[in-house]
């Protein structure tokens, strides 16, 4: 069984579940409520991102300007126009799915390699746009965001209160994901992964299909970027640049491509890695982690999770 | 007037980098299957080997011309044999995300050790000056990077086009085993193909050191407008990847001039549109 990549049977189901225990446990334990919260962030941006690569086969190079760009929106809908976070948040998701169908309408015209460039050239161009749009403060972001009231009623200023809803959102991300993989819909994006011809001459539309994923996954990384957004009080530049859309690509990479937890595990490793080393290694930060990068992909192309579920396989066998 | 024809220079010359650096790639995909995303840390690395030969060694700018593109090819095949080799077989999109990789630690590598600001690099005594053309004034260096540009691209286009070892070449990009089982050397053509296509970015940097300020992040926003450029042109002829650079730089300059705001992100809509249109691009062939 492999439960880390599935999660549906048993075993699986209470791996989760323990998971879970600690997340929620965390804070109590000691552990800044803020950090795990933005790893979450993080989590949800390389699900999403998963969801494209891992489950359809696209390799996005722009997820960047999904990210970052629901974080802008949502950050100037708070800061600006003083919305409720629930509704800024719906904002910057809409508007990430609406990036998306525009970018994904023109890139999946081509395939491959093509579609990487595609969405590379398309995220740098909205890295243009944010950079000289007059609301997003150019090189300075939106800075000093209050988090606001949820419905206008319950406050998140409480770093405590703040965890609990990413938290709560974190998993309605990751259930959602496991529901669409494993519906119909999900094993034809399978199917398009493996062998798209055939799909073709199954008689599905494989552009549609392919579309529909491209939009999901760009609304999931956007509900991620608007809500990190919340999580640090700023937005900026960072996170639309395509370095940033090459940290989600590592991320799932490491933690295993086309895995549940893969992602997950990613996302918390390279941001963890990244606040332990930010103090200790300062600047060569950026050259370890183009270290890890190339070793993922020479030598490590399971991914922790993948070789862990290869392992588990080998036992059942041995 | 005098603006417009400047900003047509300038942007000639972003151009004639574009093809420059998009023939690499053309040629460096042609066999390996591989888009090189480290081709703009090569770039950025001609032109760091250009200064350092002339800072730390003394050695002047045509030396530079010569020896920093071996360097770099040199550099190149190290990468081919100890990297990319391990990944002919697997699916093109790890050559692009290993090459990713490699840009970061080139990049950041040399971000730590001259951080983001630029160093000067002096434009050589025999190129200095400038001439009078009647309607717009040339600096001499900026008609030399043109001509030198374009006699590097159609020479790059004769070799490959015209000459035996173009044939053997072209021969591998359509089957490599077939060549093989001819008595042909593959896997040495497909490395000494890699540090070509480096040495070419390598070239293109020195060339451009004295134009631009030598920065470590010279080459990162490069790449991905030449990425634009060569999903435009498509990958099917040399000749258009030569003329799709020199024309979109032309583009560039021209919307300069006439709506600035825009000028960052003309390639990328011009990219929009042509895959609107002819998903293949402009001289690609559909497969």
């Amino acid at each position: 069984m492999n439960w880390l990549g599935s999660g549906t049977d048993r075993t699986g189901k209470l791996a989760w579940i323990a998971a879970l225990a600690i997340l929620v446990l965390a804070p109590f334990l000691g552990i800044y409520p803020l950090f795990i919260a933005q790893a979450l962030c993080f989590a949800i941006f390389a699900i999403a991102f998963n969801l494209l690569l891992g489950y359809t086969g696209l390799l996005s190079f722009g997820h960047a300007a999904f990210f970052g760009g629901a974080a802008y929106v949502t950050a100037w809908l708070v800061h600006a126009q003083h919305w409720t976070p629930e509704l800024a948040l719906l904002a910057g998701v809409l508007a990430a799915a609406a990036m998306g169908l525009v970018v994904g309408l023109i890139a999946i015209r081509r395939q491959g390699i093509y579609f990487a460039m595609i969405t590379l050239a398309l995220a740098q161009m909205l890295f243009f746009f944010f950079l000289q749009a007059p609301f997003t403060g150019g090189e300075d972001g939106i800075q000093g965001i209050a988090r606001g009231k949820l419905f206008g009623v319950l406050s998140l200023e409480g770093d405590l209160a703040l965890y609990f809803f990413v938290l709560v959102i974190f998993v309605a991300v990751f259930l959602f994901a496991l529901r669409v993989v494993h519906s119909p819909y999900g094993q034809v994006l399978k199917a398009i992964r493996e062998n798209e011809p055939r799909a073709v001459s199954l008689g599905y539309n494989v552009d549609r299909y392919k579309l529909l994923a491209f939009v999901l996954s760009a609304a999931l990384a956007g509900l991620g970027g608007a809500l990190k957004t919340l999580v640090l009080h700023l937005a900026t530049l960072q996170d639309v640049r395509w370095e940033q859309s090459g940290e989600v690509i590592l991320m799932t990479l490491l933690g295993g491509l086309g895995t549940f937890a893969g992602p997950v595990v990613g996302a918390f490793l390279v941001v963890g890695l990244q606040n332990y080393l930010s103090d200790r290694a300062g600047s060569w930060t950026g050259v370890i982690i183009g270290v890890i990068f190339v070793l993922c992909v020479v030598a490590f192309r399971k991914g922790i999770v993948g070789e862990l579920l290869a392992w588990q396989k080998r036992r059942k066998a041995g | 007037m005098q603006a417009l024809f400047g900003q047509l220079l300038i942007g000639l010359i972003n151009g004639a980098f574009y093809a420059m650096l998009s023939l690499g790639l053309a040629v460096i995909f042609g066999l390996l299957n591989i888009i090189n995303f480290t081709h703009g840390a090569q770039y950025m690395m001609g032109a760091f080997c250009a200064w350092f030969l002339l800072n730390k060694a003394g050695v002047g700018y045509w030396w530079a011309l010569l020896l920093a593109p071996i360097i770099v090819g040199a550099i190149g095949i190290v990468i081919e044999r100890t990297m990319l080799a391990r990944l002919y077989k697997l699916d093109h999109l790890y050559g692009l995300l290993l090459t990713f990789g490699l840009a970061l630690i080139i990049q950041g590598v040399f971000r730590n050790e001259f951080g983001s600001s630029g160093l000067p690099y002096q434009i050589p005594s025999e190129l200095t000056g400038g001439m009078n053309l009647g309607f717009m004034f040339l600096p001499i260096y900026r008609g030399w990077v043109i001509v030198a540009s374009l006699v590097l691209c159609f020479s790059t286009w004769y070799v490959i086009e015209r000459t035996k070892l173009g044939s053997y070449l072209r021969a591998a990009t359509e089957n490599p085993t077939l060549v093989q089982a001819f008595g042909v050397n593959v896997p040495l053509m497909v490395t000494l193909t890699y540090a070509a296509g480096a040495a070419l970015a390598g070239l293109a940097g020195v060339l451009a050191a004295p134009v631009i300020q030598v920065t470590p992040l010279m080459g990162s926003n490069l790449i991905i407008v030449v990425f634009a450029v060569v999903v435009i042109g498509g990958m099917g002829s040399i000749i258009g990847s030569i003329v799709t650079g020199l024309v979109l730089g032309l583009l560039e300059g021209l919307t300069r001039v006439f709506y600035p705001e825009a000028s960052n992100i003309v390639v990328f809509v011009i990219m929009a549109v042509v895959l609107m249109i002819r998903p293949a691009g402009l001289f690609g062939k559909e497969k």
